[in-house]
């Protein structure tokens, strides 16, 4: 069935679709291009205006994938192995190892379903990406491919709406029947065969922020987009499907404290903290910066600085740090000596002096690489910075102000490798699928690594378009499957 | 002087850029940018001429309008690139007025040109209404007069391009030795003569609107080439005359009128589609302060182009005299106004690719040091 020629008027109710996708970014159009492939009617439900369509995508870059020799976009080769040790790395072990591989395997086939749509990426190797082997960029970032994908659905024939809120469901025993919509602040009913739920997770929404993390949560900064309020994933978990992870778990950097509250990006990330000492609101340090190498320790930093004192940070350096790191979209704050700068940023200048002093006087001598974990160290501190360790002496200095950024949040819909949503219980929704952000934590159940959420995103937005049209058109969906129940479930 | 607004805005703009980084796949300018990280007055001047203007980074950005940070890549880029021309133009002041006139100082010029002509010929002999049948336009106009007239505004216009090319080059932090840099010569004229940068990576630009074409770089393509055939016809036509000897009409076969017919014909083409590409351009991202210079320039193109055609085709006709009157008014119109109008362009961002082309020479010692 074919979308009705008929053009949609925002009233109380639009025509009957095959495959409803609620969101507007990667994910949703991944699975709206690919319910359409396969002939399904499809209506995209886009919550923000077309200006600031696509959520978190917007602010993306790259998306990991597996290959096995090098391509015109990624140099070297990327094993299936490679990939699911860097996951276990980064998650502790809180993954589900069969999606994971699962999606690791899938991700051979993204960039050249993307470039069918027209997204187009960078060569190997080129410009300063130190990623090159891992990752695939996108030319001109998220934006670009979005606009790439916009485009493409278009003239693919799905129709998409702006400013068109998803607000609750009507789901009968694990059946989608409806979505109640406001659509340019009107209320209206969607009836779909099937419902894919690509809408994100909830880092914008600030109360719920707050009843996971408490009061302190009104000092996160969100990275990414205001329109994540998680309004379907919570509607879909009270309805009765299965979470997966937890509201605590997420992706959260340390970024610079100035930056706006919602959707600063890319811009507002500090990559200083391996190079100074980061003290907090007291003037006293309270983690090793120099632990790893920066790319292996980024993602803990936020959650470092959320639990001091007003969820502040503050990065001192020197002379010699600066020009060695990415340059942030906000000027250091600048002095001739520790005390002025203590005075800058407002914090007791004693402690803080003490602080430098005692650590100066423990760093050893060393020879400073900081491409290896190399000999710069302190000795006999209570709390070491075990590498890249230099005496913070010469002026001018300068700090950054810090706060948590959030980006991501984990609490999702679990999901089976079909992308199928899967209700509590275990058993499988008849025709709700999940992905992207909203089910992120099937893979990742905490931490990070740059680009996974694209991957999660594309492949799986692939598979529950295929799905949703393959079960609406012929009803194959409904042949049972086995093995599909979560490892998370047991843990 | 650069304003103190637009000066912060350049500042603004390249300290989000260079934060984020994104478009390093696109242009030369982000790879440029990438390579500092102070962005003073001079720096401005130079990435705003190295950029194309295909906006592709526009449609791109994350930061650009409605957000917060209110990046407009290819708007503000243009308004510095047309301060940068004022700032070089010798002598500057005619610069500026061309700038906020640009149309009118054109039209203007060419009308009294065309009249003063006209009414010379008329007064000396008259012989402007009548055929002349072997189609000689030396018979209206005497050669040595032609030759004399363009050869003084000519030599002008050429001096007061290699000032302002001067004043670029040391202005973006260069000296004379280093502008004689073979391999880095080659590299820039590779990057000009291909507009590479129009190009990103086979994306072609959005212009004029969002969808990525190729259509701006083949219509520059056809534009450019046609004038460089035209100069060569020109040239070639000089050679004839003083060397070869032939003082009467060249043949329709002759080299003088294929180039110029060829090149006549891409500087129709051209300039027609750019109109119109001018006139869908996304009114958020163009600078509409410089369409009267961007205009000028096209149309004098384009007119000068189509009098030509015709006074190749009418020559042996009684309107000969009329065209070319109306035709060489038109072309020393474009020689008085090419130091100070769209035409600078093209001298420094040939500048600016060579400076590119140096930073790359220069780059790997750059990364050696720190």
């Amino acid at each position: 069935m074919l979308f009705s020629l008929v053009e949609v008027t925002v009233a109380n109710n639009l025509p009957a679709v095959d495959v409803l996708v609620v969101g507007g970014g990667n994910a949703a159009l991944a699975a709206a291009l690919s319910a359409r492939e396969k002939g399904a009617s499809v209506l995209v439900l886009e919550c923000a205006p077309k200006d600031m369509r696509a959520g978190n995508s917007r602010h993306t870059r790259d998306l990991r994938c597996m290959h096995d020799a090098p391509t015109k976009i990624m140099s070297g080769v990327y094993t299936e192995d490679e990939f699911f040790k860097d996951i276990l790395s980064v998650t502790e072990g809180k993954t589900n190892e069969k999606l994971a591989r699962f999606m690791i395997q899938k991700s051979t086939e993204c960039t050249e379903w993307m470039t069918g749509y027209g997204v187009r990426f960078q060569h190997a190797l080129s410009g300063t990406l130190q990623l090159g082997r891992t990752n695939a960029f996108f030319l001109g970032g998220g934006k670009a491919m979005m606009n790439a994908y916009y485009d493409a659905a278009k003239k693919a024939g799905v129709k998409i709406l702006y400013e068109a809120e998803v607000v609750d469901f009507e789901i009968a025993d694990g059946e989608f029947r409806s979505a109640s919509v406001i659509i340019e602040g009107k209320p209206a009913k969607v009836n779909a065969n099937t419902l894919i739920a690509a809408s994100g997770g909830f880092e914008s929404n600030i109360q719920w922020l707050k009843e996971a993390w408490g009061p302190m949560a009104d000092n996160f900064l969100i990275r990414g987009t205001p329109y994540n309020k998680g309004t379907v994933l919570k509607r879909l978990l009270a309805l009765g499907a299965e979470s997966i992870s937890d509201s605590k778990e997420g992706h959260m950097v340390a970024i610079d404290g100035r930056s706006p509250k919602f959707d600063g990006g890319i811009v507002t990330r500090l990559d200083c903290i391996s190079l100074g000492i980061v003290v907090n609101n007291k003037g006293d340090r309270f983690y090793d910066e120099g632990e790893d190498f920066w790319p292996k320790r980024y993602a803990i930093w936020g959650r470092l600085v959320a639990e001091q004192p007003d969820q502040v940070g503050y990065c001192i350096i020197d002379s010699k740090a600066m020009g060695k790191f990415m340059p942030s979209v906000f000027p250091a704050l600048e002095a001739k000596d520790i005390a002025d700068l203590a005075k800058l940023m407002k914090l007791p200048v004693d402690q803080v002096t003490a602080t430098v002093k005692d650590y100066n006087d423990a760093v050893k001598p060393g020879t400073f690489n900081h491409e290896i974990l190399d000999d710069c160290k302190t000795v006999g501190l209570k709390l070491p910075k075990s590498h890249w360790a230099l005496r913070i002496d010469k002026a001018p200095f300068y700090a950054y102000p810090l706060r948590p950024g959030l980006t991501f949040t984990y609490l999702g819909l679990m999901v089976n490798e079909r992308a199928q949503v899967l209700m509590k219980g275990g058993h499988r929704s008849k025709n709700i699928y999940a992905a992207g952000e909203i089910m992120a934590g099937n893979v990742l159940g905490r931490g990070y690594a740059a680009g996974i959420g694209v991957t999660i995103g594309t492949v799986f937005g692939r598979i529950a378009g295929r799905e949703a049209a393959e079960q609406t058109l012929d009803g194959s969906a409904q042949k049972p499957t086995k093995e599909e129940a979560s490892v998370h479930a047991n843990s | 002087m650069l304003t103190a607004e637009l000066l912060e805005e350049g500042k603004h703009l390249m300290t989000v850029c260079n934060a984020c980084r994104y478009c390093e796949g696109y242009c030369a300018v982000w790879k440029s940018m990438e390579t500092r990280t102070v962005f003073e007055e001079r720096d401005l001047n130079y990435l705003s001429n190295l950029c194309h203007n295909c906006s592709e980074c526009y449609y791109s950005c994350q930061y650009s309008p409605p957000h917060l940070f209110n990046i407009n890549p290819p708007k503000t880029l243009a308004k510095l690139r047309v301060y940068s021309y004022e700032l070089y133009a010798w002598p500057s002041v005619f610069a500026k007025a061309f700038h906020r006139n640009g149309l009118l100082v054109s039209l203007l010029t060419a009308v009294i040109l065309i009249g003063s002509m006209g009414a010379a010929s008329m007064v000396m002999g008259g012989r402007l209404f009548q055929p002349i049948h072997d189609g000689n336009f030396y018979q209206i106009i005497p050669h040595t007069v032609m030759s004399g007239a363009f050869g003084v505004v000519g030599i002008f216009a050429a001096l007061a391009l290699v000032i302002g090319f001067l004043r670029f080059w040391h202005n973006v932090g260069e000296t004379c030795s280093t502008l004689f840099n073979l391999r880095a010569i080659i590299q820039a004229a590779k990057d000009l003569f291909s507009l590479k940068n129009l190009d990103n990576d086979g994306d072609g630009c959005s212009l004029p609107t969002e969808a990525s074409s190729e259509w701006f770089r083949w219509l520059h393509h056809l534009t450019f080439y046609g004038f460089l055939a035209c100069f060569v016809a020109t040239a070639l036509g000089t050679i004839y005359y003083y060397i070869l000897g032939q003082h009467g009409a060249p043949g329709y076969t002759s080299l003088p009128v294929i180039f110029g017919t060829v090149g006549g014909i891409g500087l129709i083409l051209g300039p027609i589609g750019l109109l119109a590409l001018l006139k869908r351009r996304n009114k958020e991202i163009d600078d509409e302060s410089q369409t009267g210079m961007d205009l000028s320039f096209i149309l004098l193109l384009l007119l000068i182009a189509i009098t030509g055609l015709l006074l190749l085709v009418l020559r042996q006709s009684s309107a000969m005299g009329t065209l070319l009157i109306v035709h060489l008014g038109l072309v020393m119109t474009l020689f008085l106004t090419i130091p100070y109008g769209k035409f600078v362009h093209g001298v420094y961002r040939s500048g600016a690719l060579l400076k590119w082309a140096l930073e790359r020479q220069r780059q790997p010692a750059v990364k050696a040091k720190l």
